[in-house]
């Protein structure tokens, strides 16, 4: 019991760990508030730019957690969805990897649209994949449990659980982003961006690869 | 790629200004009559070198005929914007399309003195991708590489509207056709843009056979070039306002928006008022109501000559027209520079003021029936006419070619291709550089120049100058 218990708060750590990660990383968006506030002269329009990327972070994580939350209550196949979910983040990871290419049509979404940005940056990166090993992990029952509890509560619950789950992360990222853009805007200046921007497209693949990896032996190892 | 953003990548205007001082400059060499192949001369900008001011370099394409005339970088600054997703690009390949030829050229400078061809594209590949010709000018932007083209389809260019294409900004590789409503475009030239605001701007110059076989002067007279600038949406590809200046302001061609992206202005340069000869600047702007509006604020008058002295184009006139052929926008947007190609001058307007330009500097070079001589004793072919500005705005450098066959027909006496400078001082003025001029190799003309690390024609800002 006692072992569930730290390896739920490692879980959820972690989710709050790649929360962070998504959040420092300038292509998930924070120079764009401060673009933002800089380009309307009002310290507003930073936290709403903020805002807007984070919903559309959100419903990203939600789009891509929700399904997989639907399926938990297949419990008798549980083991081999979290294979199955360990190997599709797998498989992006290394889609990413081999595909460096940027996707195209972020480059049309209208500039004043963060939101759709957002959503589309984080989709076409795989942000919400990063989660749902991780996600899966919270959500696992402990085999012995496992034919005693009714698969509506289980599926309510692990739903409540998606949405906290995509609400912790998006908030971590929202306020190590907003630091970072808060902190450029009003003291380090603009210069910061260029030269704390370092390509995370290899980091970010492999950290793709590795979250699956995990996904799937702890799948095996039944927690 | 790269593990960091590229160090000529600037995220504001005032931070490109603030950056180091250019080290080269790549300038177009072309052959006016195609005995020759044209190329890429390479100068050694560096005060302090052995070589200052002399070509170190010259990347010589196989083919003739191409007539190099503008060219541009692979990747500018705006690729520092998340949306773009492009910060890791190297600013490293210039792409330098062939105007009569219609090939183009990506050419590696990653070594300077070691500049060769990376790739061509061959004219059909342009052709049968996008229905255009005669590729113009180039600017990095969202979803790769935006080229506009001056022809349509068929030989003469003429079937179907001209416009601009994308091309992939790793690969090279042409895309397709940007337009998805082009409303009144019906010729092109320049264009530029503001990211942040998502509009973009084009001009036009006129038909290929308008141009390719020199000035048509009884087009001219006629008012049949171009005379409107085109607002797009520039994500939704779609024309949203046509200004006409009115036909008498014949060839509206360099567009030169404000570099900070807060503001919603900028210039363009008309050659002639055919019921004056007068030269003008129309600056344009977003109005209240979000529609855009221009008004005419410049006007250089034109100069009364003995027809003697003139060429047999221009003798039935009397005069000199001053032919407005280029102007750059310094990159705080506080000083226009304007070249008067037919009277041989430089202007530099103040213009922090834009609806009020106050002219602060002014250089007297070449000419119709004139030819002023540069303060070396030196001679200067035809006019001043592509200028390019030094980052930090000290240094303004330019050409003499305007187009093979007009060179031809407004200085049929001239030939010869030579780079100059000249020092901005510290409140205006502008002063050529006794100790900076490039005569160019025989029987090669000059025409576009880059700087090194991106110039004030080039790169596009998404943050604002704080």
């Amino acid at each position: 019991m006692l072992e569930d218990m730290t390896s739920v708060t490692a879980l959820w750590g972690a989710v709050i760990l790649s929360g962070i990660y998504h959040g420092i990383n300038p292509g998930m968006g924070w120079p764009l508030a401060v673009s933002a506030a800089l380009m309307e002269r009002r310290h507003k329009a930073l936290p709403r730019a903020l805002a807007m990327l984070a919903a559309g972070h959100f419903v990203a994580m939600i789009a891509i957690l929700l399904p997989f939350s639907l399926m938990i209550f297949l419990v008798r196949w549980s083991v081999e969805i979290r294979i199955g979910a360990g190997l599709l983040v797998i498989a992006m990871g290394i889609y990413l990897l081999i595909n460096r290419r940027h996707p195209k049509i972020l480059a049309r979404v209208h500039p004043a649209r963060l939101a759709l940005w957002s959503f589309l940056a984080a989709m076409a990166h795989g942000a919400g994949l990063m989660l749902v090993p991780i996600f899966l992990g919270i959500c696992a029952v402990p085999p012995e449990d496992a034919g005693h509890v009714a698969a509506g509560t289980l599926m309510s619950g692990n739903v409540g659980t998606a949405f906290a789950v995509a609400a912790a992360h998006t908030l971590a990222m929202t306020l190590s982003g907003g630091l970072i853009a808060a902190a450029v805007h009003a003291w380090l200046g603009l210069k910061f961006i260029s030269k704390t921007w370092l390509n995370l497209d290899l980091v970010w693949a492999i950290s793709l690869i590795a979250v699956g990896a995990f996904g799937v032996f702890s799948a095996y190892s039944g927690h | 790629m790269n593990l960091r953003p590229d160090p000529t990548f600037h995220a504001s205007p005032k931070l490109a200004m603030q950056a180091p001082v250019e080290n080269y400059a790549f300038t177009v060499m072309l052959s006016p009559d195609g005995s020759q192949s044209d190329g890429i001369a390479v100068i050694d900008l560096k005060s302090d070198s052995k070589t200052y001011g002399q070509i170190v370099h010259q990347v010589i394409v196989p083919n003739t005929g191409d007539e190099f005339h503008h060219f541009g970088w692979n990747a500018c600054s705006s690729s520092l914007s998340p949306l773009s997703g492009h910060a890791f690009l190297e600013r490293r390949y210039l792409i330098v399309p062939g105007i009569r030829s219609s090939r183009i050229y990506v050419i590696d400078v990653k070594e300077p003195l070691k500049a060769h061809i990376h790739k061509t594209i061959e004219p059909e590949e342009l052709f049968a991708k996008t229905g255009y010709s005669r590729p113009h000018t180039i600017h990095c932007g969202p979803e790769g590489i935006y080229v506009s083209c001056l022809g349509g389809g068929g030989k003469d260019g003429t079937d179907g509207p001209p416009g601009i294409f994308i091309m992939d900004c790793e690969t090279f590789e042409i895309i397709g056709r940007y337009e998805m409503d082009r409303g009144k475009q019906d010729k092109h030239y320049d264009f530029w843009w503001n990211l942040p605001q998502d509009y973009m701007v084009s001009s036009e110059w006129g038909l290929p056979p308008q141009f390719e076989n020199g000035i048509v002067p009884e087009d001219l007279l006629s008012n049949k070039y171009g005379h409107s600038i085109h607002f797009w949406d520039l994500r939704a590809r779609k024309n949203v306002q046509t200004i006409d200046f009115g036909e008498n302001y014949q060839m509206a061609l360099e567009i030169r928006p404000a570099h900070d992206p807060t503001k919603s202005y900028g210039f363009c340069g008309v050659v002639v008022d055919t019921t004056n000869l007068q030269g003008a600047i129309f600056t344009w702007w977003r109005g209240e109501d979000g529609t855009w509006q221009a008004k005419k604020t410049i006007t250089i008058d034109p100069r009364p000559e003995d027809p003697a002295n003139l060429p047999p184009l221009l003798q039935g006139f009397g005069a000199v027209p001053p032919l407005v052929t280029d102007i750059d926008l310094s990159l705080d947007d506080k000083y226009l520079y304007v070249a008067c190609w037919g009277l041989g001058e430089m202007h530099q307007y103040d213009v922090s003021d834009p609806m009020n330009p106050v002219l602060a500097g002014k250089v007297e070079l070449g000419g119709i029936a004139r030819g002023t001589k540069h303060p070396n004793g030196k001679g200067f072919a035809y006019g001043p006419q592509m200028v390019e500005i030094s980052r930090d705005g000290k240094r303004v450098y330019w050409t003499n070619s305007l187009y093979s066959t007009w060179d031809d027909q407004f200085y049929p006496d001239d030939e010869g291709g030579q780079m100059v400078m000249a020092d901005v001082g510290e409140n205006g003025g502008l002063t050529l550089n006794k100790d900076f001029y490039i005569d160019f190799p025989k029987g090669l003309r000059s025409h576009q120049i880059r700087l090194e690390g991106g110039d004030c024609s080039t790169d596009s800002f998404c943050y604002p100058s704080v």
